[in-house]
């Protein structure tokens, strides 16, 4: 008896917890509120089957309790039943899995036109990148890092000088327009996630991940490493601030360029590049990393 | 579909070899310490397991410490924790619930429950033993080395894993590659053996669809892991390259903390999609025999046949094959092709259907059963649960969108606690519950064991239900502390207070079923051979704790399968599978193996 009943506790002290929970997502800042919801087609599919599969148990550790002499039935197979659990069970998965599908393929169809931003992970802090007026992010490459510049960028692609630099800063993004993220590592992998975006991605070093979002609604939320990078990994974080098109202007237009950083250092960042491909004696790393 | 099962009584195929010679013990040496018994060696494979599992144990009251109680413990530093996450995953993982159910009730199980007197490589089988006790000891050493063990994560990532930044990168690293290495190379030699065996050493009419499904999913697991092992032998020996020689297998080229590396070239993600093809067969390898052994415990303690015996073993050989084309859910994002992730979603999510088949089979089992609630039984019952739960999880995580959000969260350490921790542990004391009567020839304690019992199902479902609402919060996995955040309640470090004193509670249980082993093995109350009055050979040997051979000077004859619980036609309740056909009506005791002795020498 308090078998049966302690599995029914279960269950439905289960859905009590679902539903009075003080835990639960944060408020959406993104577009991705369909993956919300496929999340909830799936809590309910698979809630409903929990549910069936211990009450059902609980049903029958009560009912069919030993007694001593009786016999179990014997009905080895039944193919009917089978086959209609079989069914329904495909039918189940098949509910959770199409419209996942359908998310998916947005997610990973950036829309044309998206702005590019790139965000760079190093142990243990954030910087991020802005294409500049020409809207071009520069290319950059892991051998040309260098105290004076941090990003590695080629100093010898016109598309980067005008690109702006925001390193151990905040992120900003306009409200409401499309953004391509581009993820890139110069250590180890990283993982670049903000929860109010719902969307994450790793950074991987020796290659540029992507993923995509319009951010729907205004404020500061925190950035957080979400790929184990070492013991410094709980402590990397930065703040990404959502604000209007003409806030975030203002904003990008006082942040520094690539050319002025280099200017400011006091340097010829050809020639340092240069210098450190000779020291690391790598022939390779001359070749462009294409974005 | 009776007859199916049915007709196949008294079917018993001549025998087509010869016995083959066992290996005598000459001294108390190769008796009990480098023995070539089977039983012998489970026992060492399990003893073992469980103390490297104590270890891991003490290691998650440590890590749940700082999580419940942040600031609280000085000695437990972020290195620390990171330390005690990496290897508590990894012992868990590999060193206690592979060995245990593959080296423990496979070595057990196998040879009794298909009729062997022993495996078929008895010599192989003890150097699997002694290798896997090698890894064991190189994976301890790292606690001692410079630098202490790896701090990498169960997953070993690298670039990291083997880099300044993360503890352990001096030498604890690669004394876990080594000990991987060792591990993979004992349960190679071990794993031969149970495929060998149950596919070769069946004893007359055992048929393969007459096997019990104990043996069937250990069977299955075993053919998992030796396809998937080499996959991680492959990344371990790269990885230890790539550290020693400065070798570039899974390192691009990088600049850390201001310094350019040497190295170039190399795919962090290539280690990834090594370690997953292993990794998630990993799951089935812990959850098939799980799977298997959970079927036999509700089959004889509901007193009623497996429901859909065929539906079931086909389900164990299917989710097998599936195991091996899903490995990439584990990386949707890792940054991989991101168009990998329509095939990957859709295979994983069709490994549901299988698996909810068995767990309606189990269920349909107790159905018009006549169950016993017996402590094996109560374990069984919590896996169903437990098993339910953590597979329904599955379904958010293996669908690759929703899978984005929760990646990396609480969530999924939720998730994999309750499917693979939880749920295969569940098993793995229900089996020894089960089987400890055969064993020693007593019962372990039912009182305390029905504690044990509440304790461990309540006290694991209280722990990892809230853990999964939390990753719904966005709460990170791996975190040494939260500190402040913009999303975080106060009242998320209060359920991780509660969850901590939960996590010590359960651990402290565990001590008392260690007593209870430790005194039924002298003071329980003898069980007779057959107490659960079983059909399955190994209750059906002469002597209990089984000799040296297993079974008497004949081996047993079998004639219908290992499910005859409540034949309308038979005297009992339960027919011995080597029951010989024309003793079916006339009434039989527990020593069913001297009818088929009889039958065998007419």
């Amino acid at each position: 008896m308090y078998v049966a009943v302690m599995i029914v506790l279960v269950a439905v002290g289960t859905v009590v917890f679902h539903f009075m929970s003080p835990w639960w997502w944060t408020p959406i800042a993104s577009n991705w509120g369909y993956i919300d919801d496929t999340i909830i087609i799936t809590f309910w599919i698979t809630g409903v089957v929990f549910v069936a599969v211990l009450l059902f148990m609980a049903y029958c550790v009560l009912r069919f309790r030993y007694k001593e002499g009786r016999r179990s039935e014997y009905e080895p197979e039944n193919k009917k039943l089978e086959w209609w659990l079989t069914i329904i069970t495909g039918l189940g998965v098949a509910g959770m899995l199409i419209p996942g599908l359908f998310v998916w393929n947005q997610f990973v169809t950036v829309p044309p036109g998206a702005a590019e931003i790139e965000v760079v992970g190093t142990q243990w802090q954030w910087s991020f990148r802005y294409p500049g007026k020409d809207g071009v992010i520069g290319t950059s490459n892991v051998r040309l890092i260098s105290g004076d510049n941090p990003f590695g960028l080629n100093p010898d692609d016109p598309n980067g000088r005008d690109d702006v630099l925001v390193e151990g800063g905040d992120l900003h993004l306009p409200l409401g327009g499309p953004v391509k993220i581009l993820l890139r590592s110069i250590d180890v992998l990283h993982n670049f996630t903000v929860p109010q975006f719902r969307a994450k991605m790793d950074m991987v070093p020796g290659m540029i991940t992507y993923f995509w979002l319009t951010p729907t609604r205004t404020g500061t939320f925190d950035i957080l490493c979400f790929e184990l990078c070492g013991t410094g990994h709980y402590t990397m974080r930065a703040s990404v601030v959502v604000e209007e098109k003409n806030a975030f202007d203002a904003w990008l237009g006082e942040q520094e360029t690539f050319a002025q950083t280099m200017a400011r250092a006091g340097s010829d960042p050809g020639r340092k590049a240069s210098l450190v491909l000779n020291e690391t004696g790598n022939v390779a790393a001359k070749d462009r990393q294409a974005q | 579909m009776v007859d199916a099962v049915q007709d196949q009584d008294d079917f018993v195929p001549p025998a087509e070899v010869a016995e083959m010679e066992l290996y005598h013990p000459k001294s108390w040496l190769t008796k009990y310490v480098f023995s070539q018994d089977a039983k012998v060696i489970a026992i060492q494979y399990s003893f073992t397991a469980i103390a490297i599992g104590l270890v891991a144990l003490v290691l998650s009251w440590m890590m749940r410490l700082q999580l419940g109680f942040p600031e609280t413990f000085s000695f437990i530093e972020a290195e620390d924790y990171y330390q005690f996450i990496t290897m508590h995953g990894m012992i868990m993982v590999i060193y206690l619930l592979t060995a245990l159910f593959l080296g423990g009730f496979g070595n057990y199980l196998i040879p009794l429950m298909v009729g062997a007197r022993d495996m078929v490589f008895p010599y192989v089988n003890m150097l699997s033993y002694w290798i896997y006790l090698a890894a064991v000891l190189v994976l301890l050493a790292s606690f001692f080395v410079p630098g202490g063990p790896t701090g990498a994560g169960w997953t070993l990532y690298p670039p990291q894993a083997i880099l300044p930044g993360t503890p352990g990168s001096e030498g604890g690293i690669v004394l876990m590659l080594v000990s991987l290495a060792l591990f993979i190379v004992g349960f190679t030699m071990g794993g031969l053996n149970y495929v060998v065996t149950v596919l070769q050493a069946r004893t007359r009419g055992m048929t393969l669809m007459r096997l019990p499904l104990t043996i069937w999913g250990i069977f299955m697991a075993t053919v998992l892991a030796l396809l998937a092992f080499p996959a991680l032998f492959v990344g371990a020996v790269m990885m230890t390259f790539d550290s020693l020689l400065g070798t570039s297998f899974f390192m691009p080229a990088i600049s850390q903390f201001g310094e350019q590396l040497k190295y170039g070239g190399g795919s962090p993600i290539l280690f990834q999609h090594l370690f997953w093809f292993f990794g998630h067969p990993e799951v089935y390898i812990v959850a098939l025999p799980a799977f298997g052994i959970v079927s036999d415990l509700i089959s004889v303690h509901a007193r009623r046949h497996i429901f859909g015996y065929r539906l079931m073993v086909w389900a164990i050989v299917i989710i097998g094959a599936l195991s091996f084309i899903v490995w990439a859910h584990h990386m949707y994002v890792s940054g991989m092709n991101p168009y990998f992730g329509f095939f990957f979603a859709t295979t994983t999510l069709i490994i549901a259907i299988p698996t909810a088949i068995k767990v309606y089979n189990w269920v349909l089992t107790l159905w018009r059963g006549n169950i016993q609630l017996t402590v094996p039984m109560l374990f069984a019952i919590g896996f169903i649960v437990t098993f339910v739960n953590g597979g329904i999880t599955g379904l958010f995580l293996g669908n690759v969108v929703v899978d984005v959000p929760l990646s990396d969260t609480m969530f999924v350490v939720a998730h994999f606690h309750m499917v693979m921790g939880v749920a295969p542990i569940m098993v793995v004391f229900g089996a020894i519950y089960h089987w400890f009567p055969k064993m020693t020839g007593r019962l372990m304690n039912v009182p305390m064991g029905q504690f044990h019992f509440w304790v461990t199902f309540v006290g694991a479902y209280a722990i990892f239900l809230p853990l999964h609402y939390l990753g719904f919060l966005g709460v990170p996995r791996r975190y040494y502390a939260m500190l402040d955040t913009g999303f975080i309640p106060e009242s998320a470090q209060d359920l991780n207070a509660f969850v901590t004193v939960v996590v010590l509670i359960v651990g402290a249980a565990q001590m008392l079923f260690l007593y209870n082993i430790a005194v039924s093995m002298i003071k329980g109350k003898k069980s007779g051979p057959n107490p659960w009055r079983a059909t399955s050979l190994e209750w059906q040997t002469p002597q209990t704790p089984p000799g040296h051979g297993n079974f008497g000077p004949t081996l047993p004859v079998v004639y219908r399968w290992a499910y005859a619980y409540g034949l309308p036609d038979a005297t009992e309740d339960y027919v011995p599978q080597n029951l010989a056909p024309d003793q079916l009506m006339s009434d039989y005791d527990n020593s069913g193996l001297s009818h088929s002795a009889a039958q065998a020498a007419e």
